[in-house]
């Protein structure tokens, strides 16, 4: 088995691409996370504030918020498609889980008797096993983002609409129904599970944020699934040349709505984490957040006209909006200047891009 | 062992192939046999028939009269994977290809091997590339499986989708216009990539525009015109001028 494949065809005028033009080394991710690290270094010298434990933990979980929202839209963006409707699902999905928490917690609600019931002195006691309420909860929340994701991949991959036009429909229409079903007060996570809650959203772990440990495992297993995985495979093929994939026999429908479910479903947990760091689920949460999360995919290197995007990329572009957000707070700059910078920079960072693959 | 090409059987057998789209007729009567390890040059202007004909041996719809025979049974082809799960496969014009893929990953498209790691099962990244390889190897292309496809000339990457069809050991493969958009270079990849398919025995069928092509690589040319077969002969007793009339329609029939 040690025989050099190679050795089968003989190279006489195609020269091997080198290291750094192959794979990661030649992609915008690179030129980014370069860039973020020269920031980082910038910001030691500029605030000695900066590398301080409490402000790292600050940045870790800031960007956390954004980030698994960001993982799965990539999906959708490296398909060649555009999710508009993150933010909308963020909130539904907080609304609904707050909701059903609330609502199973509290004795005469319709389900209720089955977890919950009234003490003769009048307090509220557990019928079940602690903890059963919020799974139940947050699968709610997590059904609901799922299903929004399941609607917007059918209208996209089986009724052939457009992409934009069916999430921004989506966006408005998602936004709406939680208008609705909070009278437009939001909701808040109570009963007794809700310590629980707040552990699993807002706590940590030896001084590492929850949402931060989510994200390093939900970006691992994303690695997984997008590069050793067939399905991963496809998913960069139908960005890649969708008419390709349909002839090569790559269930193309099937693949676009599941991307699309996973981006709702990263949306919902994204929301359902939002929340309890907020401590409630506002009609109004994460308003525009899409356009947070579709800058941080893009400048991260993932490719709006599809075919290209990662995990890394992802995480590397939240990483570099929350950093100059911080650090436009601890130089003091008014910060009303972060989302102009944040302009600047997406445009930048596809520019150097451009740059780049002109150069080769 | 008897080959289909030692019994003298043909590969492919067309009896009285017809279709009609509504009230117009696209193709009647066609009547043609294709052989193992031969090369057929299928000719004719733009709306005689060709690529009705090219999509009804594919799968891509079935014809209205007629029949298909395959290696000596009658085949009746639903969908393009009914017609390749047989040993049928295309090469298309746009040659199909993934451009932000690997030449590796584009040959197995919609293939991938996989090896199980308990419940999971994982993308066998290393026989994918040994294999392109080898196939790359028969075709004697100076393609790297690891290379994006992206940075490949026109005769790389058609080496890469024909790779694709010696994958699953097509016996008959149909090359829609492959030399229409490259280079004079690239074209001499092409045809030589076509006489290594013969050479294992595979059957191509050229559809191509280009007479040079034809007269370089085929051992027969079929010319349609109409939608009706107008001459089907060895490329050793035709010339240029001949089939160029039969397709202008200078020359009715040969």
């Amino acid at each position: 088995m040690s025989v050099p494949i190679e050795s089968l065809v003989s190279f006489s005028n195609v020269g091997m691409t080198r290291w750094w033009q192959r794979s990661i080394f030649a992609s915008q991710t690179a030129y980014v996370t370069l860039a973020l690290l020269l920031l980082l270094v910038v910001m030691h010298f500029a605030s000695p504030y900066f590398f301080t434990e409490g402000n790292m933990q600050n940045v870790a979980k800031n960007f956390s918020f954004i980030a698994i929202a960001t993982l799965g839209i990539t999906f959708v963006i490296i398909t060649g498609g555009i999710d508009l409707s993150v933010g909308s699902m963020m909130c539904f999905s907080a609304m609904i889980t707050s909701m059903v928490m609330s609502g199973l917690s509290t004795p005469g609600m319709p389900g209720a008797s089955l977890f919950v019931h009234l003490a003769a002195d009048g307090k509220t006691v557990l019928a079940n096993v602690p903890g059963l309420i919020l799974v139940i909860s947050i699968l709610a929340g997590l059904v609901a983002a799922l299903m929004v994701g399941l609607i917007n991949g059918f209208c996209i991959a089986v009724l052939g609409l457009s992409p934009f036009v069916t999430t921004l429909g989506m966006l408005s229409i998602v936004r709406g129904l939680a208008y609705v079903v909070s009278n437009g007060r939001g909701s808040f996570p109570g009963g007794p599970d809700a310590e629980y809650f707040y552990a699993l959203t807002s706590g940590d772990v030896g001084g590492i944020p929850a949402p931060f440990i989510y994200l390093m495992i939900l970006a691992l297993v994303m690695a997984v699934v997008l590069h050793h995985t067939a399905f991963g495979r496809h998913v960069f093929a139908l960005g890649g040349n969708e008419h390709a994939a349909e002839l090569t026999g790559i269930p193309v429908v099937r693949v676009k709505i599941q991307v699309y479910v996973i981006c709702g479903l990263a949306a919902g947990l994204q929301g359902i984490i939002i929340s309890g760091w907020l401590g409630s689920a506002p009609a109004n949460m994460a308003t525009s957040y899409e356009l947070n999360v579709i800058a941080a995919a893009v400048i991260g290197g993932a490719n709006l006209a599809g075919g290209i995007g990662g995990p890394l990329g992802a995480i590397v572009g939240c990483v570099l909006l929350e950093v100059i957000r911080n650090g436009l707070v601890l130089a003091q700059v008014n910060s009303y200047w972060q989302q102009t910078l944040v302009g600047v920079i997406i445009i930048l960072a596809v520019l150097v891009d451009r740059i780049r693959s002109r150069m080769i | 062992m008897i080959t289909a090409a030692a019994a003298g059987q043909p590969v492919l057998e067309l009896t009285g192939v017809g279709k009609d789209f509504g009230a117009i007729r696209a193709l009647h009567g066609i009547d043609m046999r294709v052989s193992p390890g031969e090369v057929v040059g299928l000719m004719g202007d733009n709306g005689a028939g060709k690529s009705t004909l090219v999509k009804i041996i594919a799968g891509n719809f079935p014809a209205n009269h007629g029949e298909i025979r395959f290696e000596g049974t009658a085949v009746h082809f639903y969908r393009p994977i009914d017609a390749r799960a047989v040993g049928i496969e295309v090469v298309y014009q746009d040659l199909a290809l993934a451009d932000n893929l690997t030449a590796a990953a584009n040959v197995f498209l919609g293939r991938e091997l996989k090896r199980k790691f308990g419940p999971l099962s994982l993308l066998d990244h290393k026989a994918m590339a040994a294999r392109a390889l080898e196939l790359f190897g028969e075709l004697r292309s100076e393609t790297r499986p690891q290379h994006l496809v992206k940075q490949m000339s026109g005769g790389q990457r058609q080496a890469v989708a024909i790779a694709r069809t010696r994958l699953s050991n097509a016996k008959l493969v149909m090359m829609d216009e492959p030399t229409a958009a490259i280079s004079v270079r690239q074209v001499e990849q092409v045809l030589s990539l076509i006489h290594r398919l013969k050479e294992q025995g595979v059957a191509v069928m050229l559809i191509s525009h280009r007479m040079p092509d034809v007269f370089a690589v085929c051992d027969r040319v079929i010319v349609l015109r109409r939608g009706e077969k107008r001459a089907d002969k060895p490329i050793r007793d035709t010339s240029p001028e001949e089939v160029t009339a039969l397709i202008t329609g200078a020359k009715e029939r040969a």
